[in-house]
């Protein structure tokens, strides 16, 4: 396995007076692509703040080896980018401006935006496929298109670690397909993704699978690890059954009675 | 980053900018026009524009009341329009106004209590109303009021802060501003009462009123405008970022705490230098930033801008009415704003009910 790219060592983190994470040590390797699943109100995406530092815990986090507190913002910015769950807002925002936010980290106070900065966003509208959509705002498109454009300004931020909480939300299959593949082709070139799925079979396809249950981290394997499909199941209650079909690996509803 | 290989510029990104310049042009050139209608309108008519290169009286007349009238209600209007801008974008609400989130009853209360305290009350006994008072004030005094009122108006959005614990629920934010509004009017009533010197100087201005506004107010509103646009500018991207969530923001890494207290100092400062010449004029901060927001979707760069002239020639175009509603007379110019901005409200409010969005 290659170094962690990512390293956290959580002991507890609130949302309120609750407690939602109970003594989580994940270390996500560098170079893989890492889905985090769980049944829900497990803590996901409670995991994925306290990862991408936007929700302060009870222990520590390190990205490349560098506790996240010692990375000036800026720099930690362009180095681990996070996109999160359903985020509402930006309503008058062209889409060409929302992906332009993502090289915010880039540049310079009050400097107009580079040809690398529109070279950047471009290419990420055209990875997401919605080229056509950026004179647009945001309010003006479908659930589907707004989260392409999201992606497309996560992209935009051209980090070594990506986070994303429910990517897929809205996506129609042949987007989700384009999205597996941007994520293989990151993967790839030697990113780190880390993404919060709730379709078990999108996430059966990532390089390994952190599970998550009622705040705890259950199992961290490979995706078609016998132990990684024990642990899914008994974190589903035994509602899923995980077959392989055409060398990919598919998860099945059961229904209560054939549960074991 | 190999899958993000630079695809073929074939078009540049589409801009918005040739519109907004046009925008601008055109509420310029108006705010222009409305100035010298502005010079032109009043008791003596337009007789006095007509004979003022020969007339002294006359020339006293448009020089030195209806052109500072005039241009102080636009420098007002745009400073109102300009923190309402900031306002909305900071806090995420299209309701945020400086009224509603009660730094224009803290600027309100704090030059109620810059009166009470210098013990002018005795000044203005002749029946004078604290514009008047403050016409006749030196440099400093009038500076002063500016500065009281500016920390009244800090005051004020950060009680509110307080009491909504933060601006993440903008309902319970507003809430907080209309608490923090109605309490601040009654200690301000109090304040007032206990003096009644200053409760007969306070009248003109708890109404809004523009009538007094000098050279000297024009100076201060200006002085204060122009940096403040360029703060706000340079901040807009930060507005941009905000919107799409505070954890996206901060995900960019930008440091959010002290950015965040430099727009409320914006706010606030644009508030307390309009508030200390013109008293409460309401509505003008809500309605120009949705006015500007309806003629370009934009970044918070460009929308700050045509707020700011929105706000101004709107104000200016207020004042002029409202000395022709009840012509020879007068109307307080804040009674205007509230019933007009209060009636494009309703229309705002039944056109979204109505399923426009």
């Amino acid at each position: 396995m290659n170094a962690p790219a990512l390293q956290a060592r959580i002991a507890a983190a609130h949302i309120g007076a609750r407690r939602i994470l109970h003594g989580i040590d994940l270390a996500l390797p560098a170079g893989r692509w890492t889905a985090i699943v769980g049944p829900n109100g497990a803590g996901k995406s409670t995991l994925l703040r306290c990862i991408a530092g936007l929700l302060p815990c009870e222990g520590q986090v390190l990205l490349l080896g560098r506790a996240l507190a010692d990375w000036p913002a800026r720099e930690r910015a362009r180095t681990l980018a996070w996109l999160g769950q359903q985020e509402a807002g930006g309503e008058d925002l062209r889409a060409s401006d929302v992906v332009m936010l993502g090289r915010l980290p880039h540049r310079a106070w009050l400097a107009a935006p580079t040809a690398a900065d529109h070279v950047a966003v471009d290419a990420a509208l055209a990875t997401m496929q919605c080229r056509e959509l950026r004179a647009r705002r945001l309010a003006e498109l479908s659930g589907g298109e707004r989260q392409r454009v999201l992606l497309a300004r996560l992209l935009a931020v051209q980090a070594k670690v990506l986070l994303m909480d429910e990517p897929l939300a809205h996506l129609d299959p042949p987007h989700q397909a384009d999205w597996l593949a941007t994520v293989r082709a990151l993967v790839a070139g030697g990113a780190t993704v880390v993404s919060v799925l709730h379709e078990l079979n999108m996430a059966l396809q990532a390089d390994d699978v952190a599970v998550i249950d009622q705040g705890r981290l259950v199992h961290h394997g490979a995706n078609g690890d016998a132990r990684t499909h024990h642990a899914l199941q008994a974190a589903f209650g035994g509602r899923i059954a995980i077959h392989p079909v055409q060398g990919q690996w598919i998860a099945l509803p059961q229904e209560a009675s054939h549960a074991n | 980053m190999p899958t993000l290989a630079p695809t073929a510029l074939d078009a540049a990104p589409p801009r918005a900018a040739p519109r907004v310049l046009w925008l601008a042009f055109t509420l310029i050139v108006l705010s222009l026009l409305a100035l010298a209608w502005g010079a032109s309108v009043g008791s003596t008519g337009f007789d006095s524009l007509r004979r003022a290169f020969d007339d002294p009286a006359a020339a006293q007349i448009v020089w030195d009341i209806r052109l500072p009238r005039t241009l102080g209600a636009w420098l007002a209007g745009a400073l109102l329009a300009l923190a309402g801008a900031v306002a909305q974008g900071l806090f995420r609400n299209p309701l945020a106004d400086p009224f509603l989130l009660g730094s224009a009853s803290g600027a309100a209360l704090a030059v109620a209590l810059a009166y009470a305290a210098l013990g002018v009350g005795g000044m203005v006994a002749g029946g004078g109303s604290v514009a008047l008072l403050q016409a006749a004030s030196p440099w400093l005094a009038r500076l002063g009021f500016t500065g009281a009122a500016f920390l009244g108006a800090l005051g004020g959005v950060l009680l509110a802060l307080m009491l909504a614990r933060g601006v993440q629920q903008t309902l319970r934010l507003l809430l907080a501003g209309v608490v923090v509004g109605f309490v601040l009017g009654a200690v301000r009533d109090l304040v007032q009462l206990a003096q009644p010197d200053v409760l007969q100087a306070m009248q003109g201005f708890t109404l809004g009123i523009t009538g007094f506004v000098g050279w000297g107010g024009c100076a201060v509103m200006a002085a204060v405008l122009a940096p403040l646009m360029v703060l706000a500018w340079a901040l807009a991207r930060v507005l941009d970022a905000l919107a799409l969530g505070e954890a996206t923001a901060l995900s960019l890494g930008l440091p959010l705490g002290p950015l965040r207290a430099l727009l409320v100092g914006v706010l606030a400062l644009a508030t307390g230098a309009a508030v200390a010449q013109t008293g409460l004029i309401g509505f003008v901060g809500l309605v120009a930033p949705h006015l500007a927001r309806s003629l370009v979707r934009c970044t918070h760069g460009p929308l700050l801008l045509l707020s700011t002239l929105v706000g101004g020639l709107l104000l200016a175009l207020a004042d002029v009415a409202s000395r022709l509603v009840i012509a020879p007379q007068e109307l307080p110019v804040g009674v205007l704003t509230a019933v007009l901005g209060g009636a494009y409200l309703l229309w705002l409010m039944n056109r979204r009910a109505g399923g426009a969005r």
